[in-house]
């Protein structure tokens, strides 16, 4: 498979008045052909942001793509110009956004703009592009696709919208599309649905996708390969199955542990990782995650970890991945056997507190 | 188990243990729909809830489930009395609620409280936290002097891991996790015992949907307290409640034991359901068996004739668009709303 996508070292820091904001600091990454990566972490890690640097969307001022190389098909799309970007976007690389109910225009019909795209980058006559729209309507799996075209977005459920933004997505026969939390604003049952035509229109068309989401859940039936976030860089990467089974980062640890598993017997206690996540502007020296860890020592304070090589094609940013893996997994049936204060009831941290 | 299963001998079996806390019977929630613009009419109904019964005992959790729209808000709000129901009965300690005086229910409320979903709109921006858990104090009238006031506030942040100090903090100060805290420290001010928990986590991390879960727990435990827990979220709806009931459309389709529930569902929808929440682990995940529900859920302007989920129910027959399944005890202590579940019984 070669490689359709790569960042490399890549830096978006946010200008405020408060301070700058490294909301993506130093990510790199490569995307193949054709396969599913899945981008996870919690709100404020910086996936969104990351990837609308990839289209580069982020809003300037504030927001500034300080450093780094965007290699999409060999060409770096941070050094051609606006105008050359207007091409590549929408038709080599495009974007399903989290809320179907916001992103799509409520006062233009699907046909409107569904057409937009295709008039614009595959030059097509308003004939063309509406017939082209119905199809591309009927593929998503939207019945009865030529009276629903006429239609307008507030017609439509949630899933329905989002099946349209997919199909708007599609439209240009991109390589790559980048879905922000897809599925998120939606019920399970639909989750299901949406995810599943995504996987079967991203295999039909040999379209790369990148699927970012704050629930491990939700990819890891579909993500060929995961980098897990967290403050702004990526801490964990590798094969899907084996971030999984062998997680190497206490944070992908927890987040294993703290959702509760439906197929494993219930746990007396949920095991949540403690705390808040770090303020950007004031990132503490060392490993950003030392503060909420259960593995932390003291060089962890002193020495960020990088980005290390732990398996073939797995790496992880912790200084103590090896005493990690899948015996970090086992699930705690005595919650007292849990180091430090695990139940809610923990008095909040005043550290990670006075960073709000 | 008998044709005849009207709602009072459903309720009346489990009931009779005389532990229940919270009993809704026939419950009905319509919303008119209207239409013109001097003289407004209403042209249709919406049945966000149709006919749904159940019981919660003292110091249990029930989990509500189901999709958006199935009406599970409006039951839960039902109860409160936030709305006035259409029809039906909702008791609590034995005393009917729904002809109460809105004095005689304001006595009540300080038994029953609420935890809202959005932990962003549901704190006043312009008060500080302190002030939000407070309020209930004074309009209850349950302190009787400032030093008593500020200790009681302290001593309720506390409880739900916050610090004293924070009490001087506006909602805006704080992460989305620990204003969930504050909106749980507001709903025990007032030493309630039976909180209706509206999809408290779902807005949340997934980190610190843990830390919530955890802590509703433990206050479960300090300060005896029975829970209508509200969620979409199946996994953690096994994890913090003690039976579950399933809703669809308007109407309860199967209350059982979590246990039971999750190791043997037996309507049709419960299983979908059950089937469609992913598993975080590639290998278990694929090897799972999905039942892909197909449409979406209908309007409930318009809800579909005899079994409301016939039209996407992947075992429907004939019957099932002609009758309406009422909930049955199909098994000791697990009821189901579906003709074709084992032990249903001639409908």
């Amino acid at each position: 498979m070669a490689t359709l996508l790569e960042v490399k070292d890549l830096r978006t820091h946010f200008f405020t008045f408060e301070g700058v904001v490294k909301a993506v600091d130093g990510v790199s990454y490569e995307v193949e052909e054709g396969e599913t990566l899945g981008l996870v972490g919690e709100s404020g890690c910086g996936k969104s942001v990351s990837a609308l640097s990839l289209m580069r969307l982020i809003p300037d001022p504030p927001g500034k793509i300080v450093s780094g190389e965007l290699l999409f098909e060999g060409e770096d799309v941070l050094k051609i110009d606006m105008d050359d970007m207007r091409r590549i976007r929408g038709a080599k690389m495009s974007m399903v956004f989290q809320e179907p109910m916001t992103s799509l225009n409520p006062v233009l019909t699907l046909d409107r703009q569904l057409s937009e795209t295709l008039q614009l980058h595959r030059g097509m006559s308003r004939e063309e592009a509406r017939n082209e729209s119905i199809d591309l309507l009927a593929r998503v799996g939207i019945p009865d696709a030529e009276r629903r075209v006429k239609q307008y977005p507030h017609q439509f459920s949630g899933g329905m919208r989002q099946r349209v933004m997919i199909a708007m997505a599609l439209s240009c026969n991109p390589r790559l599309i980048i879905a922000d939390e897809p599925t998120t604003a939606l019920d399970v049952t639909i989750q299901a649905q949406i995810l599943e035509l995504m996987k079967s229109l991203t295999t039909e068309f040999g379209v790369s996708l990148i699927v970012i989401t704050h629930n491990l859940g939700v990819v890891a039936r579909y993500a060929d390969r995961m980098n897990i976030m967290y403050a702004g860089k990526i801490i964990e990467r590798g094969a899907s199955s084996e971030v999984y089974s062998n997680p190497r980062h206490p944070y992908t640890v927890g987040l294993l542990k703290s959702v509760p598993r439906l197929d494993l017997p219930r746990r007396a206690k949920l095991d949540p990782i403690e705390g808040q996540p770090p303020d950007l502007i004031n990132l503490p020296q060392g490993c950003a995650f030392r503060d909420r860890c259960r593995w932390a020592v003291d060089k962890c304070a002193t020495e960020e970890p990088p980005l290390m090589l732990v398996n073939e094609g797995h790496w992880s940013a912790c200084w103590r991945s090896d005493e990690l893996g899948p015996s970090a997994l086992e699930f705690l049936i005595d919650p007292d056997m849990v180091e430090g204060p695990t139940n809610g009831n923990g008095v909040a941290d005043p550290e990670s507190d006075d960073e709000n | 188990m008998t044709m005849m299963s009207e709602a009072d001998q459903r309720i009346d079996g489990p009931s009779a243990h005389g532990d229940v806390l919270v009993e809704v019977r026939n419950l009905q929630m319509y919303f008119p729909v209207t239409a013109g613009i001097i003289f407004q009419r209403a042209v249709a109904q919406i049945k966000a809830v149709d006919d749904v019964s159940f019981f919660v005992r003292k110091g249990e959790t029930l989990g509500l489930v189901g999709e958006s729209g199935c009406g599970k808000t409006t039951t839960g709000r039902c109860i409160l009395q936030l709305y006035k129901p259409t029809g039906g009965q909702v008791r609590f300690e034995g005393e009917e609620l729904t002809s109460m005086s809105t004095r005689q229910m304001r006595v009540m409320r300080r038994k029953m409280q609420v935890i809202f979903q959005d932990p962003y709109s549901s704190l006043n921006p312009r008060m500080t936290a302190g002030n939000i858990i407070g309020e209930p104090l004074i309009v209850h009238g349950l302190v009787n002097s400032k030093e008593e006031y500020r200790d009681r506030v302290s001593e309720l942040l506390q409880n739900v891991g916050l610090n004293p100090y924070m009490a001087d903090r506006f909602p805006h100060e704080f992460s989305g996790g620990q204003r969930q805290r504050i909106g749980v420290a507001r709903a025990l001010s007032v030493d309630p015992s039976f909180i209706v928990c509206d999809e408290p986590v779902s807005a949340l991390d997934v980190s610190i949907q843990a830390q919530i879960v955890n802590l509703l727990e433990d206050l479960q435990e300090q300060f005896d307290l029975t829970y209508l827990f509200i969620a979409h979220d199946l996994s953690v709806v096994r994890h913090i409640s003690d039976r579950v009931a399933v809703m669809y459309l308007g109407h309860i389709v199967e209350i059982a034991d979590r246990n039971e529930i999750y190791a043997n569902p037996l309507h049709p929808y419960t299983r979908a359901l059950l089937s469609a929440v992913p598993i975080p682990d590639p290998v278990i995940d694929a090897q799972r068996e999905r039942i892909l529900l197909s449409g979406e859920v209908p309007s409930p302007l318009n809800p579909p004739s005899g079994c409301v989920f016939h039209p996407r129910c992947p075992i429907a027959i004939d019957s099932c668009q002609q009758v309406t399944p009422d909930l049955r005890e199909v098994e000791p202590d697990h009821w189901a709303a579906c003709i074709q579940a084992p032990g249903y019984g001639p409908y």
